[in-house]
Formats: structure tokens, sequence, C-alpha cells
């Protein structure tokens, strides 16, 4: 049980947190055919561009209202309409996705209004696809703007189902953000052993993993398209991963009755085995021996290395889903969680292995990391200068990764994918005792300062045998 | 191989070893190490014995003179560290070739020694003998006394192929490398009245260094520690120190003896592997070291060094103790350390439910009843599923062990720590013992465990392997119940001497049957004991038994 605490700096110092329309855009480049449209100055899109394209080294569509001085403070109606039209023309995505800013918030722009206006005013736009999500920058986090963008989709694409009749073999997932397309992989290859239909909402599996396409588009690459996300409602489960994609579920059983399951955590021995059973339940199949056999690799893993992760202080920084499943699964190997911030709210966050969570930033963690000696840091790559400040081995998780490659195939979920982690996190803390903390003659010149003195006078504590 | 088999003999001639002391004439020669069993042997050979005895010399170059094999195949294995030189970890071999065992490898084996002086210039080159050249007839003797008179830098034949025995007769027999072509061959450039010779320490995992700072604090100088982050000049130069401790059991016994016989240097064998073994070998140190004239106010300094010293660890095991107490250990390693670690875990509040003998020597035995109570629990050669099953029984919550039987441990999801050699924490000293304690703590409270006892989702009670193997062992134990003539024979056939194969039933027999009353009777009979002879305390008992069937019983419980 964690208390979860807010950071009362006025100044937040290297932060941790991306911002939510960017978590926003994120999920509409899980969508087939899609542009994602960022209502505000253009440096709000052309950041989070960066991003993903530093991130995932791949070309990223997306657009821009490109709000002016003067049409800020007029209203962007004619902004948005300008860019609806041109992006419908010019690109021709199958679907634009909308996501507000903080500039457009605070002027209050009316988006959904301006879409019903501007399906009136074109009528060649009238069913066209329009999703917007208020996703104001002051508010919230990268998380939680894939939290409500993903809910929103449910909202507005998902068909009203005819019938009742369920397909038994078809079911929704509702992947959280801080799956990695590599783990959206993983789990597609899961259901499909057990000989399960997935749709996944969004899928950055197919549009974000690296692939070389056989054309040009200057939409998305791949992803779920809209047929699909139509007809969820015929499915026989939702499937939900991470606590935030929670209100995307409840969006799907309010519009289609389709039933859902909520799985906090993936990452680690027992949530997988609770995944398994589930699937086997639902498919009526047995667990696939491919996955007894993971299932024994990963408890071998952990055995082989419970003895370099085990007792080490870790200091983590990462959005709350992701925090709760890698903090979770290295406290189950015996880590132990000294620093854990995080960048927003999450039910999941007083249930943390730890005393306590900050909602904080960088600055955060380098102190605190200090402060209570850490000897591993996880945290996105805005995190490489502390742990060189502080000469402790450091891990990239969560978003954004530009400093290394294949950011888009890191695995967390499966038993293969958290065996590939603890074998990641093991080796790191191998090469940082074989690089820095050789012995020396000198090591043990003052031994005993790491260790709890009741008494070191003689006379008082005598052996006791 | 006249000079290499009379020097095996001459090991095996060991006074310095008690047990090799109470041997017939006859049973010496056969060695002091188990006759290698085919199909059944599973330590390393003498080669590898000589290498890991030698190689923590730091500044040499170690040149292994074979094929691939030998050093392609075991180099920069080992946790030794060093303070200076990393030449020692660079692995160098001639990788003979089919041409050089049909016309010889000496010519190569003397260009690799003249390559690697050219290059790295170490201080000296040691030359180990492998199987095919010793088999071909290559002379490294021959070899190493040429280069060293070309190249004026000396070469170091280590004549221990790995065919002649077990890993440990090459120890001794890289001591006799030191003995016949390092030690005393150069005159140290001061002497004190404090210089003290280690002998049988490899610096695993830097754990010398947990000792040192109380050396310094003495002012005790380590003239040379053999091996350990050992320099080739300090071992060279070690022939006039004052006195030695001999710290790993046996293994380089000889090197102390001939060291005391030709040089005067008295030895004390000690273990810094404990609370009590580390005050007990300081004080043993000081008390030698005055004796050969170094002031005697040593002794007083040394006492107050190890009141405080024994102050703070037990202070610092405290903490521990809540956690600790009543926690269960199965110990299961080697010799000397068997013991060492008995005190300091019962100093936690942990309780020993069993501990190996394996290679522990009798007197090590002696040491755990003493310290642990007539119903010590040690395991002979225990299986693996026997262990399991120990485990499983919630007889123990963590075991401590060499690397091989981890997998045991650690199948049964049970905490395990490494104690031996490969391990990668340094356990010597005062403050390696609460380290010991600190990590069993952190081994035993890894909540990982729990996780890992829960069965598969689609596993049920009775399908996992765990339950099969439980199953097994009581089926063949309620067999036995069931049928008094099989659990008798089971009984009598446990092996007694593995190199004779003779088992219990039969030595019995000829007890009774010849009325005997000795070892030297029943291996006359029945030729138990006429190997190693390391079932000589086991045949001992079973004479005991026989004699008085009521008196305890000293052998390993089942």
């Amino acid at each position: 049980m964690a208390k979860v605490t807010i950071g009362k700096k006025a100044c937040a110092v290297n932060p941790l947190k991306m911002s939510q329309p960017i978590g926003g855009s994120f999920a509409f480049l899980g969508l087939r055919g899609a542009m994602p449209l960022l209502h505000g100055s253009q440096g709000c899109t052309s950041f989070g561009l960066t991003l993903f394209v530093r991130h995932f080294k791949e070309a990223v569509p997306m657009q821009t209202t490109a709000m002016s001085e003067v049409a800020t403070v007029l209203g962007g109606y004619e902004n948005v309409e300008q860019a609806i039209l041109n992006i419908h023309k010019r690109q021709k995505p199958e679907i634009i996705g909308i996501c507000s800013t903080g500039v457009t918030e605070t002027k209050g722009d009316d988006v959904d209004g301006y879409i019903r206006l501007i399906r009136e005013k074109h009528p060649e736009l009238a069913n066209y696809p329009l999703v917007y999500v208020s996703t104001p920058d002051f508010k919230d986090a990268f998380q939680d703007g894939w939290e409500k963008t993903v809910a929103k989709m449910v909202e507005v694409l998902v068909d009203k189902p005819t019938s009742t009749r369920r397909d038994p073999v078809r079911v929704n997932v509702l992947p959280g953000c801080h799956l990695t397309p590599g783990d959206i992989e993983e789990l597609r290859t899961i259901f499909e052993d057990f000989g399960l239909e997935p749709s996944f909402l969004p899928d950055i599996g197919g549009s974000l993993d690296g692939h070389i396409p056989d054309e040009f588009t200057p939409t998305t690459i791949g992803g779920i398209g809209l047929e699909e996300i139509a007809v969820m409602g015929s499915a026989s489960w939702t499937i939900a991963i991470g606590a935030q994609m929670k209100r995307a579920a409840e969006a799907m059983q309010a519009k289609t009755g389709v039933p859902y399951r909520l799985f906090e955590r993936l990452c680690g021995l027992l949530p997988n085995d609770e995944f398994m059973t589930f699937l086997s339940e639902i498919s009526g199949r047995p667990v696939p021996a491919k996955y007894r056999r993971q299932r024994g690799q990963l408890a071998d893993a952990m055995l082989d290395a419970h003895f370099h992760i085990g007792g080490r202080k870790l200091a983590i920084g990462a959005e709350p889903d992701l925090l709760f499943d890698v903090a979770g699964m290295l406290h189950d190997m015996g880590a132990e969680i000294s620093v854990a911030i995080t960048t927003t709210q999450s039910p999941v966050l007083e249930r943390m292995p730890c005393e306590e969570v900050l909602i904080g930033d960088l600055e955060d963690l380098e102190t605190l990391a200090r402060e209570r000696d850490c000897g591993l840091m996880m945290t996105h790559s805005h995190g490489r200068q502390a742990a060189a400040r502080l000469k402790i081995p450091f891990y990239r998780i969560g978003f954004p990764m530009f400093d290394r490659l294949g950011a888009g195939h890191l695995l967390t979920v499966g038993y293969r994918g958290t065996r590939d982690l603890i074998f990641a996190l093991a080796n790191l803390v191998i090469a940082d005792r074989e690089d820095n903390h050789q012995p020396t003659p000198d090591t043990w010149l003052d031994p005993w300062k790491d260790f709890q003195q009741a008494s070191t006078d003689p006379a008082v504590v005598a052996p006791l045998h | 191989m006249s000079s290499l088999s009379a020097t095996i003999q001459n090991v095996f001639n060991e006074p310095g070893c008690g047990k090799n002391a109470n041997k017939s004439e006859a049973e010496r020669k056969k060695g002091c190490t188990k006759q290698l069993q085919p199909g059944g042997a599973a330590g390393g050979c003498a080669f590898d014995g000589a290498k890991v005895a030698l190689q923590p010399l730091t500044d040499v170059a170690h040149l292994v003179h074979g094929p691939i094999a030998c050093e392609g195949n075991s180099w920069d294995n080992r946790g030794a560290a060093s303070s200076g030189s990393q030449i020692w970890r660079t692995g160098f071999t001639t990788d003979i070739n089919e041409t050089d065992v049909v016309f010889g490898g000496e010519k190569r084996l003397y260009k690799a020694i003249k390559e690697i002086i050219e290059k790295y210039d170490p201080p000296a080159v040691f030359v180990y003998q492998t199987c095919v050249p010793a088999m071909t007839g290559d002379d490294i003797n021959a070899v190493c006394k040429a280069a060293s008179a070309k190249f004026g830098k000396p070469c170091i034949p280590v004549n221990s192929p790995g065919f002649v025995g077990p890993k440990n007769l090459g120890n001794k027999l890289a001591g006799e490398a030191l003995l016949d072509h390092v030690i005393g061959t150069v005159e140290p450039e001061v002497t004190t009245p404090y210089d003290l010779n280690i002998i049988g320490e490899y610096n695993l995992s830097g754990e010398l260094w947990q000792v040192k700072p109380l050396f310094d604090e003495l002012g005790i100088r380590i003239s040379a520690c053999i091996s350990g982050d050992g320099r080739y000049k300090d071992v060279a130069s070690s022939h006039r120190a004052r006195a030695a401790m001999m710290v790993c059991s046996k293994a380089m016994i000889n090197v102390a003896r001939k060291m005391e016989e030709r040089y005067g240097i008295p030895f004390f064998e000690g273990s810094f592997y404990g609370i009590q073994d580390s005050s007990d070998s300081l004080r043993e140190i000081a008390r030698l070291l005055v004796e050969r004239g170094a002031p005697a106010d040593l002794l007083d300094r040394t006492e107050a060094v190890i009141a405080r010293e024994e102050a703070k660890a037990w202070a610092a095991i405290e903490p521990f103790k809540k956690r600790l107490t009543g926690k269960k250990v199965l110990l299961i390693t080697g010799g000397v350390k068997s013991w060492s670690v008995v005190a300091a875990l019962q100093e936690a509040g942990m309780e020993l439910v069993g501990t190996s003998v394996k290679k522990s020597t009798k007197e090590d035995k002696e040491r755990i009843k003493e310290l642990m109570g007539q119903d010590a629990h040690m395991i002979d050669d225990m299986a693996p599923r026997e262990m399991y099953k120990m485990l499983k029984d919630a007889k123990a919550d963590i075991m401590l062990s060499g690397g091989k039987s981890q997998f045991v441990a650690l199948k049964a999801a049970m905490p395990w720590l490494d104690i031996n050699q490969e391990r990668s924490h340094a356990f010597m000293g005062y403050i390696g013992m609460v380290k010991l304690v600190a990590e069993i703590d952190k081994a035993i409270y890894n909540p990982m465990w729990e996780q890992l006892r829960k069965r598969a989702p689609w596993e049920t009670a009775s399908n996992n392997w765990q339950a099969k193997a439980i199953a097994q062992a009581n089926a063949e134990a309620a067999a036995l119940a069931a049928d008094p003539v099989a659990a008798e024979a089971a009984r009598r056939a446990k092996k007694i001497c593995h190199c004779k194969s003779v088992d219990l039933g039969t030595i019995e027999d000829a007890i009774k049957t010849h009325g005997l009353t000795d070892v030297a009777g029943v291996r006359t009979h029945t030729n138990a004991s006429g190997g190693c002879g390391a079932c000589a305390g086991r045949v001992e008992d079973i004479l005991a038994a026989q004699k008085a069937p009521t008196a305890p019983l000293l052998q390993a419980a089942e």
C-alpha cells in the first residue's frame, strides 16, 4: 500500500511527463489510414512528431491546425475546417483523429460544434470519420490522453450490434499505451495460439512495428481498420490491458454489451498465469505446450536473475500502468522499490508495492535515488543524465526512448517478454558490477559503515557464546 | 615421465596430513585421492587443479601447452581478484595441431614463450603440461630450462597433465612446481619480523581484502599470498617470511610443510570463514610471529583488534536475529567450510539441519559434531532427489552450497546461496560473515519464492515433477517398510567403499565371519578402503557398530 503524493514544487525539473494530446495522437497512430490532427499551434504537433520519430525511427503522420495568434483569439473554427478539408483532399486518410491542445482549450474552442458545422457545410464530409477528443495539455498526462482517445473511439466508431449473437472466437483487445508494438505482436500470437481472433484497438503493432511498407502512404501504414472496429460489438469478450483501459472497456460494454476483463499487469509470472487461465477458459482450449514451456523458462530466468535483482534498490519513473507492471514484477523478484515517480493519478498507484509514489519529475527521481542509495534506475531516455551523475545502471522503459534502437520491439508482456526483460536487467547489473564495482584492496577498509551498529563498545556487546 | 611419477609419489607421502600419516605404506602409495571411476567422475582433472591453484598469480603469463581444449574451454573462468596486473586473465595456449602431435610440439612451445616475453614481458612464464604433449613426450622441463637461459626470464614448468589424477592432486603438483622452481629463487629487498605467508588462499571475489586491512592495522605484512593476488617476485622471495598460515584445507599442505622443512617457517592451518575462526587465526598468526621474534606487544594489539571486530560483527548480526531465528539451513559444501560458517549461522539464530561431509576430513566431521551436537545430520553424497525431498519436507529454509548442486534447490523453488568458489560475494573475515548473514536474509525473504512455489495453472497437485519425485521416494520407502527383507537388502546394499565397490552387507558379513576388529582386517577380506582410503572412517564406524550395536552411529544418516 503506497501513499500517493503530489509534488509541491512550482518548477518541474527534467520532466518525466509527456503531454496528453501526444498520448491521444499516439492512439490514432494505431488505426489504419489515419491522420492525427492536433488542434493547436504548429509547435504542439512538431514536438510530438519529433518525439515519435525519434522513438520509433519511422515516418509518422501527424498534422496541425496551425493556430496563429489571431486565430487563437478569435477562435479556431476556420483552422479546423481548413485543416480537415486539406487533409481530406491531399492525404485522403480513412479517418482524421483530432486532439485539442492547451492553446485551444484555453480559448475554449468547441471542436464538437465545429465538426457539426463542417459536416453541414461540406456534404462530402457528412459521414467522413472524424473523432475528436478533448486533451488539454495543462491537465493530465500522456497516458490519460490515450485513455480518453480510445474510449472516444469506442463511442464513435463501434456500431451498436444488431443481433445478440456473439462470435465465440472474436475478442476485442484494448491495450494500454505502455505496450510496445512488440508487446502487441506477442499478445496477438498468444491469442491466436488459443484459436482466438483478436481485434486490437488501437493496433500500433501493425503500424509502428518498423516494417518497410509496400507503398508510400502519407497516413498510417497499418493498424486496425474502421470496418473491423465497427463490428467489435459482436465479439465474445473485451480484454483490457492496463488500468487506463477500464474506461474504454466500460464504454464498449455500455454500447455493445460485450463483457470485459481487465488485466492490470501482464509482466510477471502470476499475472500471466491468470491471463493464460482466462484465455484457456474463454477459448475452451488447454494452454498450448509452447506457453507451458515458456512458463518454465520464466521461472528459471527468475531463479537465475534473482541473485542480481534481489535486494537491489530501484528508482523507477514511469506512467502509472507501466510503473505498476514493471515495478510489481521487480518487487516480486525481491527488488526494493525505493523510489517510484509517476506522471498522473491512477487507481493502481496506491497498490504499488512501496511506501510512496510521487507524482513528480526526473529531478525528484534523481534526488531521491541519491538519498536512498539506489542501485538501478529505470525510466525513459531522459533519465540518462541522472543515471550518469549517480553512476548507477540505467534501463530505459516507456516513452520516449530516443537514444537507443529497437524501442518498438522491447517486450514486457507474456512469459517470454518478462523473461527477456529480466535477463536484460540482470545483465545490466552484472555489467555494472564488472565495470564499476570490482573489489580492490580498499573495498573493505571501513567495512562496518553499511551496517547498523547497536553499539561498538566491546564491553557492552560481548560475543554471545 | 619418471620424474613426474616420482613427484606424485612424493606428494602422496605427506607427513603434514594426519589422514595420510595414518595410512600404511601400501595404502599411501595408492595416493590420497579417490581413484577416478569411469562413468562416475565429475570433478576436474589434475591440469585444472594446477591451473586454478597458480592462476591467481596475477603478473605471470600462464601458458598452457596442449590442444585448444585445455585452455580454450577454460580460460578466464575464475573469480579471483587482482590489485594490479591483469595478465593472468589472458589466455595463452600453444593450441597444438596434428603436426605437433606427430613431430613434437617443443619448438612451438619455445616460440610461444618467446612471443609472450616479447609482447607482454611478464616477470615469469608458467608453462602447463597437458595430456597430449605428455603422451607424445614433449619435455616441458627442458624447453623451460632452455627458454629461461635464452630469454633471461624464469619459465616455470608445471607438470600436471590431466590424466595423472583429479583436481586436488593438481593443486599439490602446482605446489611442487612452486617449491622446485620459484620459492627461494629471489632474495627479498626488505624483511620485517611481521612477515607472513598465506598459503592456499585465492582471493576469490577479492575476499582477502576483507582481512588485509586488519593485518595492515597490526603491522603484519603479507610477504606472499599463494596464490591470490600474488606476484611472482613475492612468491619467489617468500622463503624469508617468519610464519605461514595455510588456508584452504589440505590443498597446498605440501607447500606449507616443505617450506617449514626447508626454510624453518612454522605454519598453522586456519580459516577466515567465520567469526571465531577469524579470531583464532589472528591469534595464531600473532603467536607464531612473536615466537619467531616479533615484539610481544603484537599479542595485545591483536587481542584488541579481535575484541573490537567481534563486537562490531556481533552487533551487525544482531538486527538479523529477529528475522532469521528458527530458519533452517542445509549446508552442502566441501571441507573446511562446512564447520567454519556454522557458528555464525547459529549466532544469527539459524538452525543447521544438515551439512555435507563430502570433502570434509574426519576432523572436520568431529568439529561439526562438536558444534551441532550428536544429532548432526550429515549428508554423505546426497542424491539430488533426496536433497530435494529434504528441502521439500520443509526441513530447510535455505540451502548453502557450491554451484553444482544449486539447481536442486532452485528448481525446488528454495532459496539458495553460493558459498563456493564461483560465488560473486566475498565472505571472509568478520565483515564477510556478516555479509553472508545479510545475503541469507535477502535470499530467504525474497518474495519470489512464494510465486515460484505456486503451481502452473494447468498443473494439478499430482502431476508436477515435484509431486512425482516425492511420490516415487515415498513409494520406495513404503515398499521397503512393507518388506523387511527388501529393507534389509537395501540397507546392506549401501555402498561403503566406492573405489572397490564394496557394500555394507559384505563388510558386515566379513566382520562377523572372520571376527575382524580393525580396518586393515576388513581391507584384507573385502578390499574395502583399499582404494583411496576415504571410507576408512565409515569402516571404523561399522566396526564400532558391530562391536556394540547400541553405541550411537557416527555414520551418515539416511
